[in-house]
């Protein structure tokens, strides 16, 4: 088992490196040379010189990936001569609505889907089963803009129940801050509550077809005793781990979500960086999203271990 | 083909595949539908409500009456034009993304499979691919190259790359030491040879599936791409370019954000379910997952 644990933790930064890799040539590709582009159009070939000097851009192109790469493992994701800020220090200041956004809509999901799933499973073929199932299809065929807007429309400019968008830090006012999270976490749901149901209605469906739920049956237990009990906790691996890549999936809805309920989030950040060529920031983002990514999938890696111990020999 | 004949008698199957192939044949046959010029700015008519007509004036200073079936944009243009050529464009990026991405992960997945030395580079390769966000993957390659059509078709194809290669060496894996394979080796058929017909077969039927989920995905990137400003230029109509230039207006005239949506949704759906039964016909084992 410590040999399992310990071949994952030393993968995770194999993954990342080649994140790293990956998005410093292609970046570089793109921007060209960054000195000229820190520069500035009125620069002079001396200035030029000078700023390849003082940020460390001389040499091999390889050795100034090694460079950026010593840098970003002590911390230093560069400057964004767009925003007039470090890139680390903008991904501290706009992590909070992201974070908001994705835990509000991971406990929708969850206490949505798993309840929903188990009570599916146990009538398969039921009317709730049948409108569950291609109700999940439908919810993951829509686009995460277009179900956003829907709500929009509807609990926003038709009932006024909800401010159709913007963000209030939970520093400034608590009760904003929930208020306007409800419409953007509710969005994003809807294609992990399809996702997990499903999930959830398959594998509760498999452990109540096991020989130890016809015993716990046989013994003359309640049926919900089965079910809670017995059947739900054999069928807890899957469903940790799609909630897992849900979370991991997550990161891609952010984006979209907090462009349309205009939040100031690291997605926002993303794309705003991105129409601004403003590529220091892109490569700091992105990077910090796939190391996110690569320890979600560790820890989901490590949570079978702790809850199947058939993985573990 | 015994198994297909189990899906003649799928209704869900075949509602969706009329669905689909509705769509299809709407977007495909858009300039004998009594389509106009879905690029035509009409200053006189902008924002008008689906089913109203109004007056124009030609270039030669000729009055005519314009019929509006699903209303016109902030522009004036006609939404009903610019939702069926809007499918064409939509449903080919869709289409060729996923055809290349089956094609390029396929051979990816073949050469990791069957030589180990390549195997190491590819697969980090693609380890290091699958850990940023396939949107992010998109917005970055459409940045990096700028709008265009090839561009959009690159940037949705590369982040579904990784998934169709594992898929094929996964079989690769599987096969290459069976006895058939050892076979063609013995008799010295080259290894091209023995990828192509004896592997490939092997992996065909997942591939169908796997590239029918990846279209309904690339569709949906696109729209997306193109909702954040970062797909196809304005000017092209496309499903998610129209809903892109309507949020502006969208408190005002939401119905212009919607009205594209009614084609996108059910044409998704409709590949998704199609998705669905072929895996249950070509790769039970698998049936049941979503991703």
């Amino acid at each position: 088992m410590s040999n399992m644990i310990l071949k994952r933790l030393l993968g995770s930064p194999l993954v990342l490196f080649v994140v790293a890799l990956l998005i410093f040539f292609v970046l570089r590709l793109a921007a060209g040379d960054p000195a000229a582009v820190i520069a500035g159009d009125k620069a002079t070939a001396a200035d030029i010189e000078r700023i390849r000097e003082q940020f460390g851009l001389t040499g091999p192109v390889w050795k100034q990936f090694l460079i950026w790469l010593g840098r970003v493992l002590q911390g230093d994701l560069g400057h964004s001569y767009y925003m007039r800020q470090d890139v680390a220090e903008l991904i501290a200041r706009r992590i909070v609505p992201t974070l908001s956004l994705a835990t509000g809509t991971i406990l929708i999901s969850v206490l949505i889907a798993v309840p929903l799933g188990t009570i599916v499973a146990t009538r398969p073929g039921g009317l709730l089963d049948r409108l569950v199932m291609s109700g999940s299809v439908a919810a993951f065929s829509i686009p995460v803009f277009i179900v956003g807007y829907l709500l929009i429309w509807f609990f926003g400019l038709h009932l006024r129940w909800f401010p159709v968008q913007g963000y209030v830090a939970p520093s400034v006012s608590l009760a904003g801050w929930l208020h306007r999270l409800v419409l953007p976490c509710t969005t994003l749901s809807v294609m992990f509550i399809a996702l997990i149901a499903r999930v959830t209605r398959a594998s509760v469906l498999d452990a109540l077809g096991e020989e130890h739920v016809r015993t716990a049956r046989a013994k003359g237990l309640y049926e919900w005793q089965v079910v809670l009990r017995h059947a739900l906790n054999n069928a807890a691996v899957p469903i940790v781990t799609i909630i897992g890549i849900s979370v991991a999936l997550l990161i891609g809805g952010v984006v979209v979500t907090e462009t349309i309920f205009a939040i100031p989030g690291l997605g926002m950040l993303t794309v705003d960086a991105i129409l601004n060529r403003d590529f220091p920031t892109v490569q700091g983002v992105v990077l910090f999203f796939s190391v996110v990514y690569v320890a979600i999938n560790l820890i989901v890696d490590l949570t079978y271990l702790l809850l199947d111990p058939r993985i573990r020999s | 083909m015994s198994k297909l004949k189990h899906l003649r008698s799928d209704r869900v199957f075949l509602m969706a595949a009329g669905l689909l192939t509705a769509a299809v044949a709407a977007s495909a046959l858009a300039p004998w539908l009594g389509t106009s010029d879905p690029a035509l700015i009409d200053p006189m008519n902008m924002n008008l409500a689906p089913g109203s007509s109004g007056r124009t004036y030609t270039l030669d200073g000729d009055e005519i009456e314009r019929q509006f079936r699903l209303g016109t944009d902030g522009y004036g243009r006609d939404l009903y034009s610019r939702i069926l050529y809007g499918g064409r464009v939509s449903l080919a990026v869709g289409m060729l993304a996923a055809l290349t991405a089956v094609c390029l992960g396929a051979v990816a997945g073949l050469l990791a499979g069957y030589f180990p030395p390549l195997d190491m580079v590819l697969m980090r390769v693609m380890d290091g691919m699958m850990a940023v966000p396939p949107i992010l993957v998109a917005i970055i390659l459409v940045a990096v190259i700028g709008p265009s059509v090839p561009t959009v078709v690159i940037a949705i194809t590369v982040p579904e790359i990784p998934r169709v290669t594992r898929l094929v060496r996964a079989t690769t894996l599987s096969l290459r030491n069976e006895a058939f394979i050892e076979a063609a080796r013995v008799l010295a058929t080259p290894p091209g040879r023995i990828l192509v017909r004896h592997i490939l077969p092997n992996a065909l039927p997942a591939l169908v599936v796997q590239g029918t989920f990846i279209a309904a995905s690339a569709i949906m990137s696109e729209a997306i791409l193109s909702f954040l400003g970062l797909g196809l230029p304005p000017d092209v109509p496309t499903w998610g370019n129209i809903m892109a230039e309507a949020r502006v207006q969208f408190a005002l005239y939401p119905m212009t954000v919607f009205l594209p949506a009614l084609m996108l949704v059910p044409t998704l759906i409709s590949i998704n379910i199609i998705g669905d039964a072929l895996r249950d016909v070509f790769d039970p084992r698998q049936s049941g997952k979503i991703l």
